[in-house]
């Protein structure tokens, strides 16, 4: 199982990385956050001098103005992003037969669906990863607490992670990367949807769609908090993500 | 080798399998033979764990390939009908993660990808993209990849489909060349490629089996029940009889019935019916002992072809449209037909 997983993961790491895609959606991703970081940064900047000409002595928080609206930010812009990253995973392979190379292979089913997504989640971990460099800067010229960083850079990867992990399954029912596309796009974006207006909302359908939706989870990540329920709710949005491809890919055996 | 047992593969509304049984020893190269749908891929993939069956065993080394499919997936190499290839690879990088992935150990890995791209004689192109290869080469890259990890069995899902007639030869002589270290079973619907190469055919139609057998107990089955050979004569530096030929064949011993096809110019064609099948010599003999030239000679129904339209199915009339198909169709001219200088040469 760990043998398999790691010889797929690597493979598809290598074809990742040669080929220009991956460089030109980090570079889209790059362009678009350091652009929100450039606007909120400058508001802040604003921000801060009006009030100290105003005289108030209240220190300003960089953390809650800046760091935490970008994250906030980027989670809208990973829900675009996933359906790139995860459109290929298995519907390439389905439609050019090399599914049929590796699920003759001696290694799991498992093994196929973990390492193609553990690839896909490396890679996105990577793009935002290279997008979020510019927060450094805040370290050279302020002191935010870098607490909350961390752990809103973990939230976001456990957040992408669980899209991948859907997405993965949506590409493996098909052999057409654009419906695959389309399909968790659409997913995704009901996942977000579910949420909105829900904090309003008193009744317990209010509470059982705010802990629906997807981004929803991310707001004690931003704080610095690790909450085991929202960790919980990740994992098991991947898990299931994940085993619905796995179950996908089992079905070709009886079903092509 | 490989041992088969009322294997069946149902699907919702179709059998596409019907209770094929069969074995393979070792070391053995075996066509399996069929038209198009006849559920070669189907038993394929059920020999390959791809699907399993829905009935019956399938045994391979020794293994089951419900009950213990990695230790089988360990001893087959696979190529499916379109070569299961990374576009975006570099030969010698696929070859390594097919290795890999087959479970060759890291040390050997180097030294297997050296071996198999020097029998497939792919080492030339080792360090192109896969994308920029040849359909030759990819076929090629194909067959690399299904030998790289040494596999006691090779299953082939029409390893020629697509290739131009000298890439069909070179892909021949190189599976011929594989068969030593491996069984083989290799997929085709064109028959002159199972008399090329192979030494025992299994033949399916409609998902079920038709005959297994050597090539020649298949012929044989044929030629029971009598030949039919085509030869054009010609006159030489006199004009031709042809009711004068007609009856000179005839005479022949062992011929039964000689029928006048069509003449043109000095040229007259027969069509000679025989119950034995050892008549060509006496046949070439009569003609250029009376002075005419032996064109052309060739045998109709003793192909693989009459026996296989038979086993199908496909043709009741097996002589007549036999002889239509040999004439018309692919069928390999080099087996079927004696050219008149061979003959002459002879002599």
């Amino acid at each position: 199982m760990m043998r398999g997983t790691w010889i797929i993961c690597r493979k598809e790491l290598n074809s990742y990385f040669a080929s220009p895609i991956a460089y030109s959606v980090m570079a889209l991703f790059a362009f678009l956050f350091g652009l929100f970081f450039y606007i909120s940064v400058t508001y802040f900047m604003q921000y801060s001098m009006e009030s100290a000409m105003q005289g108030r002595s209240m220190p300003m928080n960089i953390n809650e103005m800046v760091i935490r609206p970008l994250f906030n930010n980027m989670s809208t812009i990973v829900i675009f992003l996933a359906p790139m990253l995860a459109m290929r995973i298995f519907s390439e392979e389905k439609r050019s037969g090399t599914m049929e190379l590796l699920v003759t292979s001696p290694v799991s089913d498992q093994a196929i669906v973990v390492g193609k997504w553990l690839a896909a989640v490396i890679l996105y971990a990577t793009i935002i990863f290279v997008g979020t460099l510019s927060v450094l800067f805040l370290f050279l010229y302020g002191k935010p607490d870098w607490k909350p960083v961390l752990i809103g850079f973990l939230g976001e990867i456990l957040f992408g992670s669980a899209l991948l992990a859907l997405g993965a399954w949506l590409s493996s029912i098909t052999k057409n990367q654009i419906v695959a596309a389309v399909a968790s796009f659409v997913l995704f974006l009901g996942l977000l949807a579910v949420g909105w207006g829900a904090e309003f909302d008193t009744t317990w359908l209010g509470s059982f769609r705010q802990y629906l939706s997807v981004t929803s989870h991310l707001e004690s990540f931003y704080k610095g908090v690790i909450d085991t329920k929202d960790v919980v709710y990740y994992l098991s949005l991947t898990f299931i993500g994940l085993f619905l491809a796995n179950r996908s890919i089992e079905s070709l055996r009886w079903r092509s | 080798m490989i041992k088969v047992e009322g294997l069946t593969k149902r699907y919702a509304r179709t059998v596409a399998v019907d209770h094929i049984s069969f074995e393979v020893q070792k070391g053995q190269i075996v066509g399996f033979l069929g038209p198009n749908g006849a559920g070669k891929t189907t038993t394929m993939r059920m020999l390959t764990c791809f699907m399993p069956p829905t009935e019956g065993t399938a045994e391979v080394a020794g293994f089951d390939v419900v009950k213990s499919p990695m230790e089988v997936k360990k001893r087959i190499g696979y190529l499916p009908e379109t070569p299961p290839l990374y576009p975006d690879m570099e030969v010698r990088e696929y070859l390594d993660f097919v290795g890999r992935l087959k479970g060759v150990p890291k040390s050997e890995i180097a030294k297997r990808v050296k071996d198999a791209s020097e029998k497939c004689s792919i080492a030339d192109v080792s360090t192109k993209l896969i994308s920029k290869l040849s359909k030759g080469y990819r076929q090629r890259v194909g067959l690399a990849q299904a030998i790289i990890h040494n596999p006691d069995v090779l299953i082939l899902d029409e390893p020629t489909s697509g290739l131009d007639p000298k890439q069909i030869i070179e892909a021949r002589e190189l599976i011929k060349a594989l068969s030593g270290e491996h069984t083989i079973i290799l997929s085709t619907h064109i028959l002159s490629e199972v008399e090329a190469m192979c030494e025992h055919a299994i033949i399916i139609a409609k998902g079920k089996l038709a005959a297994t057998g050597t090539m020649q107990e298949l012929k044989n089955r044929k030629e029971a029940g009598g030949s039919v050979i085509q030869v054009e004569v010609e006159g030489h530096g006199s004009e031709l009889n042809p009711a004068d030929a007609e009856q000179k064949l005839a005479g022949i011993g062992g011929v039964s019935r000689v029928v006048l096809k069509h003449r043109e110019g000095n040229a007259a064609t027969y069509e000679i019916e025989s119950p034995s099948a050892s008549i060509r010599g006496d046949i070439a003999r009569t003609v250029v002992n009376a002075g005419w030239n032996l064109n052309e000679m060739r045998s109709l129904s003793m192909s693989l072809e009459a026996v296989f339209l038979e086993l199908t199915g496909t043709q009741k009339k097996v002589a007549e449209a036999a002889a239509d198909q040999v004439a018309e169709t692919d069928g390999d001219p080099a087996s079927n037909e004696v050219s008149s200088e061979d003959k002459e040469g002879k002599q």
